[in-house]
C-alpha cells in the first residue's frame, strides 16, 4: 500500500514536471509547481512515516516497465521508508522556502522542470528493488541536479562546476553499474532479492565494496571524491543546494548503506578501516577547507564534506562491530550515523536557505561584504543562528545528541579483538573531535562575520527581511533541530525498525528511560538529557536575569563604542572572514594546504599600499586530479593530429587499422 | 523523602559553586600578590566588584543587537549548568545523569561559541581579535579534553562523572601510565581554557596578546559582571573537575550522613584552595607565551590524550 502510495507520488512529481515544461514562463508556475511539490512530497513522507512507525512489513511491487525480462521492482521497508522520510522532508521544506524565494529567480523556466523531476529521482533510489531502476533512478536524480547546476550557466564559474559535477557524475554510476555487475545473481538476476540471496565469493565481495565506496562516496562527497560537491553545490538555486547538500548526498548514503550493509552480506576485515580512515580524513579535511573560504554557500558545501565524514564514522564503526560479532555496539554506531543523517538534512537544509535568504536580501554570498545583518534581518539571523550552532554540536541542540552518541561508540571500541582498529579507532576518535571543535570555529566566523558586527558593504546596509514563506521554512527547519536535540530518544527510537533490519539488533528502547534521557547501554555507563540541559539553562537564565534586574539595576545607555579608545569609523577596520581564520591558518593551514604568507611591505617614503598575499594549495586536486587532467589533455593534443592528415593518409590509417583486426581475429583461440 | 534530600543537595551543589566561585578567584588573585610582595585586594573583592558592577548602568554600543544583550545571560547558564553537575563534594548528584562529562564540555563549548560571537558583535578590532584567537585556542583545547575524556572513560568504563569518581577511588584503580598521561593533559587545558598565564594573561587590558579580555571588552555593567561570574565559574569547575578525578577522596557517596557530607563540604574548599594555591604559584613562576606558541602547547596536550587513549586501547592494564 505504502508502496503505491510512493510510487504515485513519483508519477505525480514526474507529471508535474512536464507541466512545468509548458507553463514555465508563466508568473502563475512557480506557486503551482512548487505548492504541487509540497503537496506529493507531503504525501510521500506520511507514507514514509506510515511505514517507519506502523511497524508494517515490507512491501513491495514489479511493474513491467524497464527491461522487458527484469521489469522493475520498488520496495519498501524500514530503511528505505527512513531514507524516504529524510528526503521528503527536506522536499518539503525547500518547496516551502521556494515558494517565497522561487519568485526572485530570472530564468524560472530553467528550473521548475528540472526541480520536480529531481525530487522524483531521489525518491525513486530510495524505493528501487533491483540493480537496473537503481541504476535509472540514480542517474535520473544526477541529470536533474546537472541541470538545475546549470541553471544560472552563464554566471562565474558555474559552467565548470556542472562539467565537474558531470564528470564525477558519470564516475560514480558507472562505479556502481560495475559494482551491481558483479553482484548478480548465477542467472543474471538482477533484482534486489536475488543478489542478496547469491552469496559472492570473498573476491567478488572486495571488488563490489571497493567499487562501491567510490561510486556511492563520490556522490556523497568523501574524501578525496569530493572536489565536485564544492563547486556544484552552491552554484545550483539555494533550494536546490539545500536538497543537494542535505538530501541527497543522504540519498548516496543510503546507496553505500544499502549495498555494503544488506546486499553483500558479511564485512571482511579490511572495510572498517578503509571507512573508518576516509570518514576521519574527510571529517578534518572538509571542515578546515570550509574555514578558508569566504563565499558563505561554498562554505556550508565544504561542511557537508565534514559531516559526510561524521556519518561515514559511524557506519565504519558499525562494520567494524559487526566483522567482529558485537551486534549490540554495530546497531549504537549505526544508529548514531542514522541519527546525523536526520540531523544534518535538517540544519544543513536551514543554513543554506539563509544564505539563501542573504543573497535575495544583499546579492551577496561573500561574506567580506556582508556585516550587521542581524540589525536588518532578525528573524533570519535567528534562524541561522541555530543551525549553526546545531551544526557546531553545542547541547542542547540535535547535532550535539548525535556527535554524542558516535563517541559513546568509539568508546566501546577498545572490545574489538584486531589489532590494527585499535590504533585506527583513536586516531580516528582525535580526528572527529578536532573536526566538532573546528566546526565551531567555522560557524563564529560565519554567523559572525555575516550577521554580526557592521555592513562592509552598501547591498548589507540595505538588506531587507525576506518573505514569510521562506521564514516559515527556517522556523520550520530550526524548531525540528530543537526538537530533535531536546527529545533525541524518540528519534532514535522511531529509526530502529531500520537499524534492527539491518544489523539484526538495535539500541535499548528509549521513550520509557525516565525523563526522556538517552541511554546507549546503561545509565551508570553514560546518558544524556537534551531536556533538561535545556530546562536547566533557559531557567538559571532567566532566573538570572530576573534577579538582576529586580534587585539590582535595569538601566541601559546606549553610546558609541569603546574599542579601547580607539573606535574606529570605518567598517574595514573590523575583523574580515579571512582575518578571523588566519590564526587557524597558520596553524593548521601549512601541514594542510601548503598555506604561504607574502608580506610585500613598500620601503619608508613610498606611496604604494601594503599587500598581504596567501596562496593555499588544495593537496587532493594537485596529487589526483591534476595528473589525470594532464594525462588527458596531453592524449587529446597527441590525437589531435589525426584531424590533420591528407586522405591517403586517412585511407592507409583505416586500412591498417582492418588489417590489424583481421590478423587478431585471426589470431584469436 | 530521599528525593528531596537528594534535590536539596543538588540545590547545595548549585548555590556552593556559585558563592565559591569569586572567593576562589580572590584567593588566588590574593596569593599571586603575596608571592610579588604585594598586599593586594582582600580576598572578597570579587564579591564586591560583582555587586557593583551589576548596580551600574549598562553602556551599549550603539550597534550591539539583541545578541550581545543575551549572551552573558546564556554564558552564564550554560557555565552554571556545566558547573553544578561536577561533583564538588558528594557524588551521585541528583540529576548527574542528565548530563555526563562529554555533554559538560560541549556546554562549555557553548559558552564559549556565543561569547565568541559577542566578541564579533560591535564589529570593532579589539572583540574581532579576541574571538579569532579564542576559536584558535578552543580548536585545540577542546579535541585535547575529548581525548583526555576518552582515557578517563576507558579507564572507568563510564563518561558519567559520579560513577567516574566512585571508580577513582576504589582500590582497584592503581597507578598507570595513562591516567598520569591525561592528568597532564589536563592541567594545560584547564589552563588554556581558563586564560591563564601562559596562555593568556587574565590581569591585563590593552596588551596585543590578550584573548578573553579581548573579547568582552564591550560589556559593562550587569552583562560583565555575568560574564566574570561565569570566569570565576569556570575555574572553579576545572579545579573540582581535576580534584573529583584525580584526587577524590573525603567526597560523600550517595545517601551519606550529614556529618559526611560535611567532611565533604570542608575537603572541597580544601582542595580548592590547594587547587587556587598552586595555580597562583606556578603563575607567579612562568611568563607568557606568544600567542603562536600556544598551539604547541596545546598540541602537545592533545598528543597526550592521544597518547594515552592509544595506551588504553592497546593494553587494558597501562
Amino acid at each position: 500500500m505504502t508502496v503505491a502510495v510512493a510510487l504515485l507520488c513519483v508519477v505525480a512529481l514526474l507529471s508535474l514536471a512536464v507541466a512545468a515544461l509548458a507553463i514555465g514562463r508563466s508568473p502563475a508556475a512557480t506557486p503551482i509547481v512548487y505548492g504541487g511539490c509540497i503537496a506529493v512530497s507531503s504525501v510521500a513522507l506520511l507514507s514514509g512515516l506510515s511505514q517507519l512507525l506502523g511497524g508494517a512489513a515490507p512491501a513491495s511491487i514489479a511493474l513491467p516497465l524497464g527491461l522487458p525480462w527484469i521489469g522493475a521492482h520498488f520496495r519498501i521497508d524500514a530503511l528505505s521508508a527512513f531514507f524516504l522520510i529524510v528526503v521528503d522532508l527536506g522536499a518539503a521544506g525547500a518547496s516551502l522556502y521556494a515558494l517565497g524565494y522561487g519568485r526572485h529567480e530570472q530564468a524560472p523556466q530553467r528550473v521548475l522542470p528540472f526541480y520536480p523531476a529531481f525530487l522524483a529521482g531521489m525518491n525513486l533510489v530510495v524505493l528501487a528493488d533491483d540493480a537496473f531502476s537503481f541504476l535509472v533512478s540514480w542517474e535520473f536524480m544526477s541529470l536533474s541536479s546537472w541541470a538545475l547546476v546549470m541553471a544560472h550557466h552563464r554566471v562565474g564559474d558555474n559552467a565548470r562546476a556542472g562539467y565537474v559535477y558531470l564528470v564525477m557524475a558519470s564516475f560514480g554510476t558507472l562505479m556502481l553499474l560495475l559494482a551491481f555487475g558483479l553482484l548478480a545473481g548465477p542467472d543474471g538476476g538482477y533484482a534486489f532479492a536475488d543478489i542478496r540471496a547469491a552469496h559472492p565469493s570473498a573476491v567478488l565481495a572486495a571488488l563490489a565494496f571497493c567499487l562501491t565506496l567510490l561510486g556511492a562516496g563520490s556522490k556523497a562527497g568523501l574524501v578525496p571524491l569530493h572536489v565536485w560537491l564544492p563547486l556544484a553545490h552552491p552554484a545550483a538555486p539555494s533550494h536546490v543546494s539545500a536538497l543537494m547538500s542535505g538530501v541527497m548526498t543522504k540519498v548516496a548514503v543510503y546507496g553505500f548503506v544499502r549495498i555494503v550493509f544488506d546486499l553483500l552480506g558479511a564485512p571482511s576485515w579490511w572495510w572498517s578501516m578503509v571507512v573508518l580512515a576516509l570518514a576521519g580524513i574527510s571529517s578534518v579535511l572538509g571542515v578546515l577547507h570550509a574555514l578558508m573560504q569566504s563565499d558563505l554557500k561554498r562554505l556550508l558545501a565544504y561542511s557537508t564534506v565534514e559531516n559526510i565524514g561524521i556519518i561515514f564514522v559511524g557506519l565504519g564503526l558499525s562494520l567494524a562491530f559487526e566483522t567482529h560479532g558485537m551486534a549490540w555496539a554495530a546497531a549504537l554506531a549505526f544508529t548514531a550515523a542514522m541519527l546525523h543523517v536526520f540531523n544534518h538534512s535538517l540544519f544543513k537544509s536551514l543554513l543554506f536557505f539563509g544564505a539563501g535568504a542573504v543573497l535575495t536580501a544583499t546579492g551577496e554570498r561573500n561574506m567580506e561584504r556582508l556585516g550587521g545583518l542581524i540589525q536588518r534581518m532578525p528573524q533570519t539571523a535567528f534562524a541561522f543562528l541555530v543551525g549553526c550552532a546545531a551544526i557546531s554540536a553545542l547541547p542542547p541542540l540535535n547535532g550535539f545528541a548525535s556527535e554524542w552518541l558516535t563517541f559513546q561508540a568509539i568508546l566501546l571500541s577498545p572490545q574489538l579483538p584486531s589489532w590494527g582498529l585499535k590504533f585506527l579507532v583513536p586516531a580516528v576518535g582525535a580526528l572527529l573531535a578536532l573536526s566538532a571543535a573546528l566546526a565551531a570555529a567555522c560557524f563564529v566566523r560565519a554567523f559572525g562575520i555575516s550577521f554580526l558586527g557592521r555592513a562592509r558593504s552598501a547591498a548589507a546596509k540595505m538588506a531587507h527581511e525576506v518573505d514569510r514563506w521562506s521564514l516559515t521554512a527556517m522556523s520550520c527547519c530550526a524548531a525540528l533541530c530543537l526538537a530533535a536535540g531536546i527529545v533525541p530518544g524518540l528519534f532514535i527510537d522511531a529509526l530502529a525498525p531500520a537499524v534492527q533490519g539491518l544489523i539484526g539488533t538495535r539500541m535499548p528502547t528509549q521513550v520509557n528511560v525516565d525523563w526522556l534521557s538517552i541511554v546507549p547501554i546503561a545509565e551508570s555507563r553514560s546518558s544524556y538529557n537534551g531536556l533538561l540541559v535545556f530546562l536547566f539553562m533557559v531557567i538559571s537564565g532567566t532566573l538570572a536575569a530576573f534577579a538582576i534586574h529586580r534587585l539590582a539595576s535595569d538601566r541601559l545607555r546606549r553610546a558609541p563604542a569603546w574599542d579601547c579608545g580607539y573606535p574606529d569609523a570605518s567598517p574595514v577596520t573590523q575583523y574580515s572572514a579571512s582575518g578571523f581564520a588566519q590564526p587557524i591558518r597558520r596553524v593548521f593551514g601549512t601541514a594542510a594546504f601548503g598555506a604561504r604568507e607574502q608580506v610585500e611591505m613598500p620601503a619608508p617614503g613610498e606611496q604604494r599600499p601594503a599587500r598581504l598575499t596567501v596562496t593555499l594549495h588544495d593537496p587532493i586536486w594537485d596529487a589526483l586530479y591534476a595528473p589525470i587532467a594532464a594525462g588527458i589533455m596531453l592524449a587529446a593534443e597527441r590525437l589531435n593530429r589525426l584531424q590533420f592528415l591528407t586522405i591517403r593518409q586517412f585511407l592507409s590509417l583505416v586500412f591498417a587499422a582492418l588489417v590489424i583486426l583481421l590478423l587478431v581475429l585471426a589470431l584469436w583461440p | 523523602m530521599a528525593v528531596i534530600a537528594d534535590t536539596a543537595v543538588q540545590g547545595a551543589q548549585m548555590l556552593l559553586v556559585l558563592l565559591l566561585a569569586p572567593l576562589l578567584t580572590g584567593f588566588v588573585r590574593k596569593v599571586k600578590a603575596r608571592l610579588l610582595r604585594r598586599r593586594g585586594p582582600s580576598v572578597i573583592q570579587p564579591y564586591r566588584d560583582l555587586v557593583r558592577l551589576m548596580r551600574k548602568e549598562v553602556v551599549l554600543a550603539e550597534n550591539a543587537s539583541w545578541l550581545f544583550r543575551v549572551i552573558p545571560y546564556l554564558v552564564f547558564a550554560a557555565t552554571w549548568v556545566a558547573a553544578s553537575l561536577v561533583p564538588t563534594f558528594r557524588t551521585g548528584l541528583q540529576f548527574s545523569w542528565s548530563a555526563d562529562l562529554i555533554a559538560i564540555i560541549a556546554l562549555l563549548g557553548s559558552a564559549r561559541f556565543f561569547l565568541a560571537l559577542a566578541g564579533l558583535d560591535v564589529g570593532t578590532s579589539f572583540g574581532g581579535i579576541g574571538a579569532s584567537r579564542e576559536v584558535m585556542i578552543a580548536s585545540l583545547a577542546e579535541p585535547a579534553m575529548i581525548m583526555i575524556v576518552f582515557t578517563l572513560a576507558l579507564i572507568a568504563g563510564s563518561t558519567q562523572l559520579s560513577t567516574m569518581a566512585g571508580f577513582m577511588v576504589s582500590p582497584v584503580v592503581g597507578l598507570r601510565v595513562s591516567l598520569a598521561l591525561a592528568l597532564l593533559g589536563l592541567i594545560m587545558v584547564a589552563i588554556a581554557e581558563n586564560a591563564r598565564i601562559p596562555v593568556d594573561n587574565p590581569a591585563t587590558h590593552l596588551e596585543l596578546t590578550m584573548v578573553h579580555e579581548a573579547m568582552v571588552l564591550e560589556y559593562s555593567g550587569r552583562h560583565l559582571a555575568l560574564i566574570e561570574l561565569s570566569a570565576s565559574l569556570k575555574l572553579l569547575l576545572y579545579i573540582s573537575l581535576l580534584a573529583c578525578l584525580f584526587v577524590p577522596w573525603g567526597m560523600a557517596g550517595a545517601g551519606a550522613n550529614p556529618g559526611a557530607l560535611a567532611l565533604g563540604v570542608v575537603a572541597c574548599i580544601g582542595k580548592l584552595a590547594a587547587g587556587g594555591f598552586l595555580l597562583a604559584v606556578f603563575e607567579t613562576a612562568i611568563a607568557k607565551m606568544r600567542v603562536f606558541r600556544v598551539p604547541e602547547f596545546l598540541g602537545a596536550a592533545l598528543m597526550l590524550g592521544l597518547l594515552a587513549t592509544l595506551l588504553r586501547f592497546v593494553s587494558g592494564s597501562l
